[in-house]
């Protein structure tokens, strides 16, 4: 098993915050008993979480310098993602050497933002691919996330969803992004969500754990909060919105949701739980107003790949696009940076 | 800070808003500012200028000129003179003018915003995301009441003329509140703006003449304290419609009164926000800084009172400190700031005062560290917890920034604590229990209840307080009635001269046994306080009985007995409906009696007092057939909820009765009253009190229940001034001398009571467009608008 917290520091440097976080395994959420005490105290109120949301995108605003070095941070918290059906290795082996260098030199070097040894928070794929990613990212310090537990819909036996996330572990993976049983969530089975998460979580052994709760599939946001709520409880280290595959995906009114309930317990317990919005973020805009959010509601702390990422796929070239605008002056094209 | 270093801190940089194009315009204004008189701009006769400044950096903005009575007489000339040509013309023509205000406003949305943070001091997302909005869709609403006032509003006609003073939180905001409903109706208006904050309003009437608006149908008059005074004095204004302190409003009140003129006070408030511990906590607290740390707490309506459940106290308190502490204030062009400046070191320094006097009193203060710019007219958001009702911090308007916290153990408490004010603008409860919500919403006092949000407004939706925190609304359909009246207001007939009894030697008219009238208090007889009665003489001059003579002792037990009978107000309109129609029919088996009574006291001949008695059964009918259908609305604003429009009983009313038609007018007013839910107290005709007295027989019967009528025989100028002082009545209807009315008007102020007055001018109460319809019940009522958002799902 690779071992996760070492990081290879012979080619691109890494970030200063990352290798800090990777060395430290206390930052682990080692979860706590079954409170449903702490559930059933749980109050959202759809409407005004959406307000705020609404109020935030206009109550901040990053200009010039700050707009790109906060771009610059976006790219840093992004898991990289490819997850099709059509994948192949050489697919997947693009993707890593755009991790490895998500923007153009000539660009960083503008920006004077060659010493911070940009890369992608993570690459993120599914169990066949890991070997192929880990071999690629070798010795740049990025992990390998796999998606898991069958994967978006969660509907294989729990022993095969353990086996696999075994597998992806043994393969390589640092982080593991497991999916729930909805159901669970829809009936208000908390107890047995929450037997679950901590299968999971035993079986994830080092590696990270982020556990999507498919928020477009939980009807409400009480559900949501609570999902939360419970996942953090079964030691998550991450919360994640969305496998990208439900029909509404990650939107700042969940996330807030959950970046709440990520206060919430860290009130409770003083654990930190990282936080990645997943699926439909795709502009730099988008990123942008997620990082606000973050920042206004959890804290500068959270600003940082150990606590949070994005799972985007196409987002990467949104940044890109704006920072070569920042850089020139002129808007940019598609076609004038690698293809991920 | 370069962009590695800022990636590694993360923090915000500057983000300003570019004002060159409202440079240029303060530019070619920098000479001096006109005033907007007749579609000219027009120099200050006194010549004399003052500073404007912005607050956020102390410079001088430019010269607004100071308009005294020779302007605004000028003003008022040209707005009489535009009046009828703007009110005849179609209401399709007066919206197509209102339309174009609109749009050229939205063409203007950036230029108006950076004026108004510049001349205001409040965050240029707040201006650009609020008030200029809120401004155009007040317009746009507008437009649509011009546009359907013919079929929506019949018989209904323009005021006239307008003196309109508007205060300098929201400059642009209040001048279109106060704009389009009155253009709306067909009335000129003469606006005057905030001394502080002049400018937004002069761009805006350079908008109007750019819409093509004629001449003298918008007037702008700028100046101080002084000049708002002229023009409330101004003889030939039709109504005053202000937005300020309510000392002021009380002042207006009082300068006004018994002149005819119409009158809406949009004033002061110390609005309760209520937290159950049921709440999204993190949304309430959001919900504060929305409230009272939107605009610097500048804001009418902010809640300044957060009432919050004992078992959730520390937990909200420990988050609305984590929340202050994110909270940027600074410089106000600065699109990234949560608050701007104070408009004034005055207003900053009377802030501080009351903060300071409160912490005296046993408040603990407390402010995020480092929270304001070193230089400007800056105050912190600022925190009093351990604050106790009697704090002065819990009962005065700060506007300012600043939240007292209390705590309350129940629902019941915390009504009691919300309605233990003076005030009672708005309210914000918090509760996920709908039924909570839901329940606690109708028993605050306050013209606005936001469930589960704060400081939500919309065109569509009324605005105004109850008690001490103004008289009227904006907005909506009953913002429309304030700038309306009824068509063929032909002046009111003097009334018949009744016919002058003489002391007859001839004694009592019935040689029976004595007849004693007593008065009527909480459901009893009861006798006079003074121990005195006087006669009451038939037509003929014979003495028909005795009556108690009424004093301020008996007025203040029958509004005791009328408080106390406060379920009357919660009672279903069926049975209010019901009620009022027993009592129509047990008066009806004794219409006879009645008529003879009439006959003997007022001399009618026979046919008239039948006429009269059989018309007063039939308004019994008439409001008690409105009693279950004179319904609310359902507001439809822009948010994913609704607003309930709920016609409220006013409370405790007081009605004195004018002489003529001595039954019928009794009725006329005490029917609508209790109708709608009010509890009266009554001086039934001074000269004909026995008709009043004889009717309480007829209530005794007809399980009306103690106290919602109570009758006090007497003077009425007496009496009713007593009952216009009276704190604990909240509505009066006067009828009778013009003197009487203005006396009403004046000394109602004590708690700014709602009163309607004849001037003098008798009502033919015979008929049905004079002595019924809706006026009444209207004025029966005070409408108060529940947003209630709602939705759950993702």
């Amino acid at each position: 098993m690779a071992k996760m917290m070492k990081v290879d520091t012979s080619q691109a440097p890494p970030l200063e915050a990352a290798v800090a976080v990777r060395d430290d395994h206390d930052l682990l959420n080692p979860g706590t008993p079954f409170n449903p005490g702490w559930v059933e105290d749980i109050h959202i109120n759809a409407s005004a979480v959406e307000r705020r949301t609404d109020s935030l995108k206009n109550r901040r605003s990053l200009k010039k310098d700050w707009q790109a070095a906060w771009l610059l941070r976006a790219v840093s918290c992004m898991d990289l993602t490819t997850l099709s059906g059509d994948d192949t290795p050489g697919r997947v082996k693009r993707l890593c050497s755009k991790a490895r260098n998500p923007v153009r030199q000539d660009i960083l070097k503008a920006l004077g933002a060659q010493s911070l040894g940009l890369t992608t928070g993570a690459v993120c794929v599914y169990h066949s691919m890991v070997e192929t990613a880990v071999t690629a990212l070798k010795g740049s310090g990025i992990p390998v996330a796999a998606v898991s537990t069958a994967f978006p819909a969660c509907m294989a036996p729990l022993e095969t969803r353990l086996a696999e996330i075994r597998a992806s572990v043994a393969a390589g993976a640092m982080e593991i992004d497991i999916v729930i049983t909805r159901h669970f969530v829809l009936t208000q089975n908390w107890r047995a969500l929450y037997d679950e998460v901590c299968a999971y979580r035993k079986a994830c052994g080092k590696a990270h754990m982020k556990t999507i709760i498919s928020t477009g599939q939980l009807a409400t946001m009480n559900n949501v909060a609570k999902a939360s709520m419970v996942c953090m409880m079964a030691g998550a280290d991450f919360i994640k919105t969305s496998t990208g595959m439900e029909a509404v995906n990650a939107t700042l009114p969940v996330s807030l949701v959950m970046i709440r309930m990520i206060r919430r317990y860290r009130e409770l317990t003083e654990f930190k739980v990282g936080f990645k919005p997943a699926g439909g973020v795709s502009s730099a805009r988008d990123s942008l107003n997620y990082l606000v959010l973050i920042k206004e509601e959890l804290g500068d702390k959270w600003l940082g790949p150990e606590l949070f990422r994005f799972g985007a796929s196409s987002l990467l070239g949104d940044i890109e696009r704006q920072l070569e605008h920042f850089v020139t002056g002129h808007y940019s094209a598609s076609h004038r940076h690698p293809i991920a | 800070m370069n962009v590695a270093e800022i990636f590694k801190t993360m923090s915000y940089g500057p983000a300003p808003e570019a004002t060159d194009k409202v440079d240029q315009w303060l530019q070619d204004h920098q000479e001096h500012s006109l005033l907007l008189i007749d579609g000219q701009w027009v120099a200050p006769s006194s010549g004399d200028y003052f500073d404007s400044i912005n607050p956020a950096t102390g410079v001088v903005l430019g010269k607004v000129a100071q308009a005294n009575a020779a302007d605004i007489d000028k003003a008022v000339k040209a707005a009489r003179a535009a009046q009828p040509a703007w009110q005849e013309l179609s209401g399709h023509q007066r919206a197509r003018y209102l339309y174009a205000l609109a749009r050229l406003m939205q063409k203007h949305s950036r230029r108006l915003a950076v004026l108004e943070t510049l001349d205001n001091g409040k965050p240029i997302r707040e201006s650009r995301d609020v008030d200029v909005p809120l401004a155009v869709r007040h317009f746009y609403h507008h437009a649509g009441w011009a546009q359907l006032m013919r079929t929506e509003l019949p018989g209904q006609q323009a005021v006239g003329v307008v003196g309109q003073i508007i205060p300098w939180n929201f400059p642009l905001l209040m001048a279109a509140w106060k704009v389009a409903p009155a253009l709306a109706a067909g009335n000129c208006v003469v606006l005057k703006p905030a001394e502080f904050t002049s400018l937004s309003a002069l761009m805006f009437g350079e908008l109007c003449q750019e819409a093509g608006i004629p001449a003298g149908v918008v007037n702008i008059v700028t100046g101080d304290g002084e000049t708002g005074a002229e023009l409330v004095k101004h003889p030939d204004i039709n109504k005053v419609a202000f937005t300020g302190s309510t000392d002021v409003g009380r002042l207006i009140k009082q300068q006004t009164a018994g002149s005819g003129k119409k009158l809406t006070l949009e004033l002061g408030g110390k609005s309760p926000f209520i937290v159950f511990d049921d709440a999204d906590l993190d949304s309430a607290v959001e919900g504060l800084v929305e409230s009272i740390w939107f605009n610097q707490g500048q804001v009418c309506c902010g809640c300044s009172r957060l009432l919050v459940q004992e078992g959730i106290a520390d937990t909200l308190i420990e988050r609305i400190k984590t929340r202050m502490a994110t909270l940027r204030v600074g410089d106000p062009l600065d699109k990234g700031v949560d608050m701007g400046a104070i408009i004034d070191p005055s207003q900053r320094e009377r802030i501080d005062a009351l903060v300071k006097q409160g912490v005296v009193e046993g408040a603990t203060l407390w402010q995020p560290e480092g929270a304001c710019p070193e230089s400007g007219c800056f105050y912190p958001p600022t925190l009093l917890t351990d604050v106790e009702s009697s704090n002065v911090v819990a009962r005065e308007e700060i506007f300012g920034p600043v939240l007292s916290v209390l705590s309350f153990r129940s629902q019941q408490e915390a009504i009691d604590l919300a309605n233990n004010s003076r005030y009672g603008l708005a309210s914000s409860v918090w509760s996920e229990n709908i039924n909570r919500a839901l329940d606690v919403a109708p028993q605050l006092k306050a013209g606005v209840v936001w469930i589960n949000s704060a400081n939500q407004f919309d065109a569509s939706c009324g605005f105004g307080g109850y008690r001490e925190s103004g008289i009227g609304r904006e907005g909506g359909m009953e913002g429309m009635y304030e700038y309306l009246k009824p068509r063929d207001n032909k002046p009111m007939e003097q009334g018949i001269p009744m016919p002058q009894p003489q002391a007859s030697p001839q004694g009592a008219a019935d040689a029976g046994i004595d007849h004693t009238a007593k008065m009527y208090i909480g459901g009893k007889q009861a006798r006079p306080d003074s121990g005195n009665s006087t006669q009451v003489l038939a037509v003929d001059g014979r003495v028909v009985g005795l009556v108690g003579e009424g004093n301020r002792k008996d007025i203040r037990n029958a509004v005791e007995a009328a408080y106390k009978a406060e379920g009357w107000s919660k009672t279903s309109v069926h049975n209010r409906a019901q009620i009022l129609f027993y009592i129509a029919e047990n008066l009806s088996y004794r219409d006879e009696e009645f008529a003879r009574r009439l006959i003997a006291l007022t001399g009618a001949s026979s046919e008239e007092a039948k006429a009269e008695v059989e018309a007063a059964i039939e308004r019994l009918f008439y409001y008690a057939a409105w009693a279950d259908k004179y319904d609310g609305s359902v507001h439809q604003p822009p948010i994913r909820g609704v607003v309930l429009a709920m016609n409220e009983a006013i409370g405790v009313m007081g009605i004195a009765c004018p002489d003529g038609s001595p039954l019928l007018a009794f009725i006329s007013m005490l029917a609508p009253v209790i109708a709608m839910g009010n509890r009266a107290v009554v001086i039934p005709s001074q000269r004909y009190p026995l008709i009043a007295t004889d009717f309480y027989q007829v209530l005794e019967t007809s399980d009306l229940p103690a106290g919602v009528v109570n009758i006090v025989t007497g003077e009425r100028e007496l009496l009713s001034k007593v009952l216009a002082e009276h704190n604990q009545v909240d509505g009066l209807w006067y009828h009778g001398t013009a003197q009487g009315s203005m006396v009403v008007e004046q000394v109602s102020v004590g708690n700014l009571k709602r009163t309607w007055v004849n001037h003098g001018r008798a009502r033919d109460w015979m008929s049905s467009e004079q002595g019924e319809g809706k006026q009444f019940l209207r004025e029966a009522c005070q409408v108060k608008n529940i947003w209630i958002p709602y939705g759950d799902s993702i």
